[in-house]
Parts: C-alpha cells; sequence; structure tokens
C-alpha cells in the first residue's frame, strides 16, 4: 500500500506546485497597467469611457485580492475564466486546441525516444565505428539547431518543392485523426520530425554514454565471462542499467518539451494550446495565458510522477516510499 | 587489457614526453596541460577560430556597415529590390549576401545580429556561472538548511516550462532583451549551482583544506581560494556548453516575437520573418541560419573539446590512437589490437553522459 500513500503525497505537492505557478503568473500581471490593457481590449479608437467600461467589463476595476479570490475560486471549480476578446470560456478554448497538441506530444516523444534510444544504443556498441562517427555528428547538429531552424527548412526545402510539383504528401496545418490516418499523417509527419530532431539528439548522446559506462562495469565482464551472447548482455544486463539516468532525464525535459511544443505549432500553423498562447501574448488576453501557464504546470507534475513510478519500476535500487 | 600491453602504453608514453621536454622533467599546471592538449584538438582549434572571427565581425559590424555604404535599419528599394518588390539575391548592386523583405542589406544585419546573440550567449552566461558557483559553493560547503531550499529550487527550476514563463513576462512587460537576458540567466544558474555544489562537497573533506582551516583560514578563504581554483575546470566547461543554449533561446524568443523586436535585427526575427520568403529569396532564410547554426556548433564542439582535454584519460586516448597507427603499421598481432580497442572504448565512456541543461 506504500504506492497510495506515495502518490497521495506527490498529488499534493503537486498541488502545491500548480498553485504556486498559478498564483505567481496571476501577480506578475498586475504589474501590467490595467488601463493598457483594457484600451488594447478595446481597440484603438476607443474613447475613455468605451475604456472604462472595458475595464468594469472585464471586472479589472475591483481589487487585487477580489479578483485573486475570484481566479482561484474559479480554479478550484475548473473554470480559468474568459477570454477578454470573445467572451468564450477558456476551458473551451484549450479544450478545443488540445488535440493537436496532444497529437504532436505523444508522436513527437514517440519518435525521439526511439531514434534517440537506438541510436544511441548502436553507438555505444560499436563506439568509434563509421555509424558512431556519424551519429555524433548527427548529435551535435541536432544539439546546436534550434527547433524552428528546422521546422523552416523542412517547410522550405522539403514541404514547398514537393507541394509545388502537386506532390502531396506533407501538409501544413491540423487534421484530426477523425479524418483519417492518412490525412493525420500527412499533417503531422513533419511537426513530429521537428519535435523529435533536437530532443533525439540529447537523448542519443545520453544513452550512448550511460550504456559505455555501464559496458565497462565489472558485471558486465561477469556476464560475458560467463559465456552469455553480446545480445544478452548489452540488452538484459546493460541497457537496462544505462536506461534510468535516462528516464530522470525525461523528467526534467518534460518543461523544455513545452517550450518546444510551443514553437512547433507556430512554425507548421497546427493552431494548439501553445499557438493560442503566444497569440494571446500579442494582444494582452490573460486569462488564456493563465490557462495555458496552469495547464503546462499539471502536465509537468503529473509527467514527473509518473517518470518516478517508472524509474522505481526499472530500477530495483529505487523504493517508493 | 592485458598487463603487457599496459606497460608498453605507459612506457611510449614517459618516452613521448621525454623527448618533448628534451630529456628534462618539468612541471606543468592543470591549465597548461589542457591548453596544450587541446591546441593538438584540430577541431576545438578550428571551432575557437571560428568563435573569434565571429566574434570580431560582430565587434566591427559598424566598420563592415561603412565598408558597404549600407546601413543597418535602412531600406533601399530602388537598388535592393527587383521589379516585383521582392529581395535581391546575393551580389546583386552590391549587396554581398542579398536584401532582406524590405531591401535591406542581408549581410550588415546578419552582422548586428551576432552582436545580439553573442552578447546574449556570453553575458547571460557570464552572470549565471558567478551566481552558480557563488551559491553552489555555499550551498556544499555550509550544507544543511541551505543545501536543501537550493536543491528543492534547482529541481523547480530545472523541470519548469521557461518558455511559459518567457510567454507571460513578455506578456506583462512587453518583449525586450532585458527579459531576455533576466530570463536565461535565471534559469541556467540552477544547473552550474548543482555541478558546484557536488564538486564542493567532495573537495571539502580533502587534506588540503583541513591543512587550511588548521592554518586558521576562514570559511570564505577557504571556498574561493583553496576550493574554488579546483572546480574551475567543469564549470569552465558546462558554461562553454551554456552558451549555444542561451543562443538558441534568444533565436527561438525572438522568432515567436517575444524577444528582440523589429527594427533591430537579431537572428531570430529575420528567420520570422524570413519563411514568408521560401520561394523568392533563399538567401534569406539561409544566412541568418547558416550563422546561428555555425556559431552554437563552434561553442559545442569546443565545449566538448575543452571538456576531453581537461580529462586526463585523454591524453591515453589521444595516445592509444597514436599508438594504434602505429601498431597497425607494424602489424603487430590481434589480441594487442583488441586491447587497445577496449582501451579507446573505455576512456571516452564516463564523460559522455548528458551534458546539455
Amino acid at each position: 500500500m506504500a504506492i497510495v500513500g506515495y502518490l497521495i503525497r506527490r498529488l499534493l505537492t503537486g498541488i502545491i506546485v500548480v498553485w504556486l505557478v498559478a498564483t505567481i503568473t496571476f501577480f506578475l500581471f498586475f504589474a501590467r497597467p490595467v488601463y493598457t490593457v483594457a484600451r488594447q481590449v478595446a481597440g484603438h479608437a476607443a474613447t475613455p469611457q468605451v475604456i472604462q467600461e472595458a475595464i468594469n467589463n472585464l471586472g479589472l476595476n475591483q481589487p487585487i485580492m477580489t479578483q485573486y479570490w475570484h481566479f482561484l475560486n474559479g480554479l478550484v471549480h475548473g473554470n480559468l475564466g474568459y477570454s477578454y476578446y470573445t467572451g468564450e470560456s477558456v476551458d473551451m478554448m484549450l479544450k478545443q486546441d488540445l488535440p493537436p497538441t496532444i497529437s504532436l506530444v505523444i508522436g513527437g516523444m514517440v519518435i525521439w525516444l526511439i531514434v534517440g534510444l537506438s541510436v544511441g544504443i548502436i553507438s555505444a556498441t560499436r563506439a568509434r565505428s563509421v555509424f558512431d562517427r556519424v551519429s555524433s555528428v548527427g548529435v551535435l547538429i541536432g544539439l546546436s539547431m534550434p527547433a524552428f531552424v528546422i521546422g523552416e527548412l523542412l517547410i522550405g526545402y522539403v514541404f514547398q518543392p514537393l507541394y509545388s510539383h502537386n506532390i502531396h504528401i506533407f501538409d501544413t496545418g491540423y487534421a484530426g485523426i477523425t479524418s483519417g490516418i492518412g490525412p493525420f499523417l500527412q499533417h503531422m509527419i513533419l511537426p513530429w520530425i521537428t519535435l523529435a530532431a533536437i530532443q533525439a539528439a540529447v537523448y542519443t548522446r545520453l544513452s550512448r554514454g550511460q550504456l559505455l559506462e555501464v559496458l565497462g562495469e565489472d558485471y558486465i565482464r561477469t556476464a560475458r565471462a560467463k559465456g552469455l551472447s553480446e545480445r544478452t548482455v548489452v540488452f538484459k544486463h546493460a541497457v537496462r542499467a544505462a536506461l534510468t539516468p535516462v528516464l530522470s532525464q525525461l523528467g526534467v525535459d518534460m518543461g523544455q518539451l513545452l517550450g518546444g511544443v510551443v514553437v512547433v505549432e507556430a512554425v507548421f500553423g497546427l493552431g494548439g494550446i501553445g499557438q493560442i498562447s503566444v497569440e494571446a501574448v500579442d494582444q494582452d488576453n490573460l486569462p488564456v495565458i493563465l490557462g495555458f501557464v496552469i495547464l503546462a504546470a499539471i502536465f509537468v507534475v503529473i509527467a514527473n510522477i509518473v517518470v518516478d513510478l517508472l524509474y522505481a519500476a526499472l530500477d530495483p535500487r529505487v523504493r517508493i516510499t | 587489457m592485458s598487463i603487457q600491453s599496459e606497460l608498453e602504453f605507459d612506457a611510449h608514453l614517459t618516452e613521448e614526453a621525454q623527448q618533448q621536454v628534451g630529456g628534462q622533467v618539468q612541471g606543468r599546471t592543470q591549465w597548461q596541460l589542457t591548453w596544450r592538449r587541446l591546441r593538438s584538438d584540430r577541431v576545438s582549434m578550428i571551432a575557437l577560430a571560428v568563435i573569434v572571427i565571429m566574434v570580431l565581425l560582430a565587434i566591427l559590424a559598424p566598420a563592415v556597415a561603412g565598408l558597404t555604404h549600407h546601413s543597418v535599419n535602412m531600406a533601399y528599394p530602388v537598388q535592393g529590390e527587383n521589379e516585383d518588390g521582392n529581395p535581391v539575391g546575393p551580389g546583386v548592386n552590391g549587396f554581398i549576401l542579398g536584401t532582406d523583405s524590405t531591401g535591406r542589406d542581408l549581410l550588415v544585419r546578419v552582422l548586428y545580429g551576432a552582436r545580439i546573440s553573442l552578447f546574449v550567449g556570453i553575458f547571460t552566461t557570464l552572470i549565471a556561472t558567478v551566481l552558480g558557483v557563488s551559491i553552489g559553493l555555499i550551498a556544499g560547503y555550509f550544507g544543511g538548511v541551505i543545501d536543501t531550499l537550493l536543491a528543492r529550487f534547482t529541481d523547480a527550476v530545472l523541470a519548469f516550462p521557461y518558455i511559459v514563463l518567457a510567454l507571460a513576462l513578455a506578456a506583462v512587460y512587453g518583449p525586450s532583451l532585458t527579459i531576455i537576458v533576466v530570463m536565461i540567466t535565471f534559469f541556467s544558474w540552477a544547473g552550474i549551482a548543482r555541478i558546484v555544489r557536488g564538486q564542493t562537497l567532495s573537495i571539502k573533506e580533502k587534506e588540503y583544506v583541513e591543512a587550511a582551516r588548521s592554518l586558521g583560514a576562514g570559511p570564505f578563504r577557504i571556498m574561493f581560494f583553496d576550493i574554488l581554483p579546483n572546480l574551475l575546470a567543469p564549470v569552465l566547461v558546462i558554461a562553454t556548453l551554456y552558451i549555444p543554449n542561451a543562443v538558441v533561446f534568444e533565436a527561438t524568443l525572438s522568432y515567436l516575437g517575444l524577444g528582440v523586436q523589429a527594427p533591430t535585427p537579431s537572428w531570430g526575427n529575420m528567420l520570422s520573418d524570413a519563411q514568408n520568403f521560401y520561394q523568392v529569396a533563399w538567401w534569406y532564410l539561409v544566412f541568418p541560419a547558416a550563422a546561428l547554426l555555425i556559431t552554437t556548433l563552434a561553442f559545442n564542439l569546443l565545449g566538448d573539446g575543452i571538456r576531453d582535454a581537461m580529462d586526463p584519460r585523454t591524453e591515453k586516448l589521444i595516445a592509444a590512437r597514436r599508438l594504434r597507427r602505429r601498431l597497425t603499421r607494424r602489424t603487430i598481432n590481434k589480441g594487442n589490437k583488441e586491447a587497445l580497442g577496449g582501451v579507446v572504448a573505455g576512456g571516452t565512456a564516463a564523460d559522455e553522459s548528458g551534458k546539455r541543461g
């Protein structure tokens, strides 16, 4: 039953983290003069009266603590507030724009883990081979290249030329999985590659280094000495030990992953929650940004709990307490 | 590895060392050794040269602008655009790298962009290093509550989606260079502090620290004069590897419109503008992207090179490589070669583990 207690404790600290992030973001916004926000919302040609009306409508005339109380109260009830512009519920906006983001995250993650780990393992078992050298160069370029540059190059030199020759293998924008698996892949493959490319480089390097280190351990020599096949030695004895640090890196990377998602969505015009929050920044649309920040914090917290559970499952030395 | 080949190995090293100093034994500091190893590494030296050239070009950007008679934010609609109002290509009408969407000189703008990228990269890393080293030293040396607080805080910072905070900050204060610098610094120091703390924990148990303490040295003297010099090496490595990260981060924020604002050129906002001109002006996309990639690649290569140069095992590695070449030439028996292959693989293992972030 230790695991139930552990989960409860982690969830409680997780809630505190989310609350902290939300509160910090909320109060950050009050450094911004109310009037500027309201004028932006009311439009360029607004008269002072219209602006004042906008302030009243948005509830910005209330004392900060009252607004904060409303915000928290809404948060507890799962209500993230309403867009300053359309009056649409932020919950609805996020829910609508979640599918592209989720497809992007899951697909990208699967690709980057598969590519990163397998290239890392092959490189480590054949250290200094041609494959290893080529992959090291690839890793360095991946580490040095911002995601948006990869995305732009893919659009400019893969998507556009094909498209202008009427070869419609890829497409930009987003098509849900409900529109058929074919169109879905057409829309998602380039974004997945972009998101995966950079992270795969990190994981290749990490898993290669870890595996090389583990392969130098005494117990590996023992395993080889007792006549196990190289395949058994690598996959049964070494990889498992080498993967645990890689896994903890995955927990750390969740935050970075969201950054990558924002960028990739912007580059390919996928229209996920990252993209609407970048637009919201332009428009001073505070509730939408707050909604995204809170959602991001929840995601990071949950992902880290999952990673820690996996960690314990993979590494017998780690106990959940 | 057999004992015999190990002996042979050491003998070669000593022999070589003696040849180099002319038979006399001479003391070298760690830094001299590192520099010597680094200098023999061709890739690192090329990377260093590229960085120096980049920095010089960035500093001399106004001079280059003067030579081309094109100022940085000035549009040249007549010479800089063709009949359709599109950018002109490299070499046309005296625009060495062509022009951008409004007929401004791309070369001048890329060089001015280098100023921002390099400034952000180097400046933020410098502040983050000073902060991270100080906090890491204090936490590692004193331990206790400070240490616990730091550990918790570092975990939080490392897990926080920082582009999200960048979004929030840009929304509140308006996008600017200051925010970029503050953001990157804030999210960089924790990683450095963590490494410094770990190193401090092990160094503070050394005898010479004990000796310093028994001579009456205070905690700050011990921290900054006895411990600090001994952990500069890992700090230098991680700092070099942080610079390209900061450069990439600045470019990303500017690309999203959350960083440096037009008309001030930054590689990020140039690339963002360039995406509307794929078909008509490849140079507009390719040159800023190349500048960005070359810079970050050079810093990454140099960082890896310094790390290898500081690792005494690398000396063996290089020697082993040389030795192996010699052995292959002499076609010595197969068993020995395999043994050496083992050394080579073992030598690279430890330090490849993820140094990013």
